[in-house]
């Protein structure tokens, strides 16, 4: 696959995406839209646009970088903890301050992902075992952890099935002005590009990063910071996608190979294009009603996820 | 007799056992020597069944070790492999008693905590024996594995690189122990190694592996020669006689 | 202090704890007051038999201490379940569905279930323990979607009832199912008596057991099927309680310090049934049953896991 298959994918996407809903817009009245179709756009369709592309595309690198900094192909937001301790934060957020902005909720939420992954990491280091499959076990375990905090938390304050709805991944209900904390990721994303190469050397151990000069444990943290604030930001603004950042990074690797930079681009564009398909399937699916993406991504991305195991012989991962 | 006919065994559409067939006598020490990767290791497993092989025939003295039935195996037959990680706290006594579970399925009698004696006596290990695994050197480890195996009290004993992270003080000494095992008490040992200056002292028969396929097999003499070697190792090494034993100068 | 001895404390606790529950501050109607506390005690005692046992024999055969059956994906299957026929019938349903039917239909669907994926995943080259509880748990987040999708959907009223199923509870079990549970287990049981031998050399690894002569597969499969029963009837009966097992085994363990698996799982048994009428006297005396006990047991359990994975051990 080239570069501008993907590229031509993700257009096409969104431009379907932009047409689909409720109140009719069609691509032949694009130069004469009414006011009330313009403000449809710029209210709804757009901003929900922009934050599925921002989200497919971050929330896949996250999973990369997370990969290579683990060596393990199975680790991902959704496999080391990273999401459910993001949801933990919105909920003490929430819970400390009645009514908190969302960037307390942003700020609160960074900080328990990053507190969540960085435990994970350190468990990591602690198990002797590294098989592909045990460490993701393992992850996923912690994950549940974190959840029944969240869980007895909630359980007291009465808020189980409210966190149910804020935390189901949806895009239905972003509109201008809920959603522009996202492009946070946006100069994340630069940096995690800037930094591609030395992700890759730090994957290696650290002694061979020490070796090759690098400051290992900084590289690790950094990439720890951008994994937990993408999380943080996507989660808050969309809710919890689940196994997108641990298959798109896979199926880029079986066509691609494993150079983080020359991969960067490409889990970028595979990500969103894939959200983007997924969001249109669930908005087309039970029409005029709509599957929330968390359903979606959750039944295609475990199918994949499923299937990429059970090849994993064949695809070397 | 251990005999394997036309053994095959296929990884991925990958033959890693390719058409072997060996037979090792009764009351002797056969060594499985080969490269990385020949597929030792593998053929080793298939004879004590850890693994499935894949087509041909494997049977001790005359019987199909697919067709016994497990627990009549298990008193014929006994392998200790390599990576030996036991995560319970056991102590070497009670380690070594687990090698009576053909016989007592758990309940040891009389007769059967007498043979546990008789091997942790056999390996020495008398003053330790209450001690716990995970209090013990490499070397005690691996004489408490032995142990247990010579109280499973097989006829056949399978050994997979049992000298791997040993010194050579330990490795002389494991390897006289499996000697004194065949010449005293009738044993027949199978041993993968690597160092083939211990398989030329120690073994009566070799048997040479590369990619899966036998090289050569024989009376040690036949297969410590130069050009075996050469075509083993695809490396010169020179065959020297110290002590009546052949020494194999591998350093170039 | 033997393990033995140990084992005996542990059985005297629990049965002392199980007095004070029955019997304490026990005014008002006796007559209604003690046979709901009697089967109270009688629904802990079988739940925890079940988790301890079943968790023991589960990380025997994966020779390891960090699983836990429970994240076969069963307890996602239950909620989904449960959560289903509240969205698809309404809250009604579950009342005036018999809660036997309910029973049934949950504990069938869990063993079938697990039945599924053990075939499935013992049928190609790919039959690694691992490989099979990673399956299970991604069907679990996947059974979880569709879960949060109806949830978010359930009128609040109808939630508050999904709720309760959610949340495993002691105060609401039925009297019949406690006794029919009771007489699974006991089927269960007598089936499991003739593998109990090898479980202690099971948990010297596959090699070593099949080297001792042990039916490796053919025992390895009838011990997941057991261990996926019991989880199903416990989890039916009272509800989910992912980390009971994990910890109490743990504990269990460390406790008694014996590889012997009748002690282990009297052990486990004891320290789970002692866990599971601390913890209920706990929610009801200091929480006021401002929480259940499956949150708390979570969380504490929970904690306990992340300890043990950050102490240094090598028993993973």
């Amino acid at each position: 696959m080239k570069i501008w298959h993907l590229a031509l994918a993700t257009v096409l996407l969104s431009f379907t995406s932009i047409f689909i809903g409720v109140s009719d817009v069609t691509p032949w009245e694009i130069f004469s839209l009414s006011n009330k179709q313009l403000e449809l756009l710029a209210i709804s369709r757009l901003p929900r646009l922009a934050s599925i592309l921002i989200a497919g595309a971050s929330m896949s690198i996250c999973g990369l970088i997370m990969q290579q900094l683990s060596k393990n192909k199975f680790v991902s937001p959704t496999t080391s903890g990273t999401l459910d301790s993001a949801r933990l934060g919105i909920l003490v957020a929430l819970m400390v301050f009645t009514s908190a902005s969302p960037l307390q909720k942003m700020f609160i939420s960074f900080l328990f992902a990053l507190l969540g992954t960085f435990v994970f990491m350190k468990i990591l280091e602690k198990i002797k075992f590294k098989d592909a499959v045990f460490i993701p076990l393992v992850g996923l375990m912690f994950g549940n952890i974190i959840s029944s905090v969240a869980t007895f938390l909630a359980y007291r304050n009465d808020m189980i099935q409210n966190m149910s709805s804020w935390m189901q991944g949806d895009f239905s209900m972003v509109m201008s002005g809920s959603y522009e904390l996202m492009y946070v990721s946006i100069p994340i994303l630069v940096i995690a590009y800037m930094f591609a190469n030395k992700f890759t050397i730090a994957g290696m151990g650290e002694d061979f990063a020490r070796n090759l000069g690098l400051n290992y444990r900084q590289v690790v943290n950094i990439g720890l910071i951008i994994v937990a604030l993408v999380t943080a930001s996507v989660v808050l603004t969309a809710g919890i996608i689940p196994f997108l950042g641990l298959i798109i990074p896979n199926i880029v690797t079986i066509y691609q190979g494993d150079h983080l930079k020359k991969s960067l681009l490409h889990t970028a564009l595979l990500g969103a294009s894939f959200v983007l398909a997924c969001d249109i399937i669930g908005r087309i699916v039970i029409y005029p009603y709509e599957i929330p993406i968390s359903l979606t991504v959750g039944v295609i991305g475990s199918g994949i996820f499923i299937y990429l195991l059970l090849r994993r012989k064949k695809y070397g991962l | 007799m251990v005999d394997l006919k036309r053994v095959l065994k296929s990884y991925n559409h990958k033959n890693v056992i390719n058409d072997v067939s060996v037979s090792v006598e009764k009351g002797t020490i056969t060594s499985f020597i080969g490269p990385n990767g020949a597929g030792k290791s593998t053929l080793i497993s298939m004879i004590s069944r850890l693994i499935a092989k894949d087509d041909g025939d494997i049977s001790i003295d005359g019987k199909d070790i697919t067709k016994q039935k497990n627990n009549d195996m298990a008193k014929k037959i006994s392998i200790l492999k390599q990576s030996n990680n036991v995560n319970l706290r056991l102590t070497i006594r009670e380690l070594v008693s687990f090698g009576r579970f053909p016989y007592s399925q758990g309940r040891l009698n009389k007769e059967d905590w007498a043979k546990v004696d008789e091997a942790i006596d056999y390996m020495e290990l008398r003053d330790m024996q209450d001690k716990y695994l995970d209090e013990l050197s490499g070397g005690q480890r691996q004489r408490a594995h032995i142990a247990m195996v010579i109280a499973q009290d097989t006829e056949y004993i399978l050994l997979d690189e049992p000298l791997n992270n040993l010194d050579m003080r330990h490795s002389v000494q494991i390897m006289k122990t499996l000697r004194r095992l065949v010449d005293d008490l009738g044993k027949t040992i199978l041993i993968v190694i690597h160092d083939i200056n211990f398989a030329s002292c120690y073994s009566d028969q070799i048997v040479a592996l590369k990619d899966g396929e036998v090289v050569k097999q024989g009376p040690t003499c036949d297969v410590i020669d130069k050009c075996v070697l050469r075509e083993i190792y695809d490396m010169d090494i020179d065959i020297k006689h110290v002590n009546n034993q052949r020494i194999c100068v591998y350093f170039a | 202090m033997g393990y033995k001895k140990k084992t005996i404390i542990l059985a005297v606790i629990a049965a002392v704890i199980a007095l004070i529950y029955i019997f304490y501050d026990l005014s008002g109607n006796i007559g209604y007051i003690l046979p709901r506390r009697i089967t109270g005690v009688t629904a802990m005692v079988l739940t925890g038999s079940a988790i301890g046992f079943a968790t023991t024999v589960f990380m025997t055969i994966t020779n390891n201490r960090i699983l836990t059956p429970n994240i076969l994906g069963l307890d996602s299957l239950y909620l989904l379940l449960q959560t289903f026929i509240i969205f698809a019938f309404g809250s009604q349903s579950l009342v005036m569905m018999s809660s036997n039917i309910n029973y049934f239909l949950s504990v069938g669907i869990m063993v079938l279930f697990s039945l599924l994926l053990y075939r499935f995943l013992f049928k190609g080259e790919n039959n690694n323990i691992y490989f099979l509880l990673l399956i299970g748990m991604i069907l679990g987040t996947f059974f979880g979607s569709f879960t949060d999708f109806m949830q978010v959907l359930i009128d609040p009223n109808e939630f508050m009832v999904a709720q309760d199923r959610m949340f495993a509870s002691i105060n609401n079990v039925n009297k019949n199912l406690v006794y029919l549970s009771l007489g699974l287990m006991i089927v269960v049981t007598l089936y499991f008596i003739q593998f109990y031998k090898y479980l202690d050399v099971l948990a010297l690894g596959k090699d070593q057991a099949i080297n001792l002569g042990v039916p490796y597969d053919y025992v390895v499969k009838r011990l997941l099927v057991i261990v996926a029963i019991l989880i199903s009837i416990a989890t039916a009966l009272v509800g989910p309680i992912t980390f009971l097992g994990l910890l109490v085994v743990n504990v269990a363990y460390e406790f008694l310090k014996t590889y012997r698996h009748f002690y282990l799982i009297m052990g486990s048994v004891l320290i789970s049934i002692i866990a599971l009428m601390g913890g209920q006297f706990v929610v009801e005396e200091l929480f006021a049953f401002q929480t259940t006990i499956s949150v708390i047991i979570n969380f504490v359990g929970g904690i306990y896991f992340i300890y043990l994975l950050l102490k240094e051990n090598k028993s993973w």
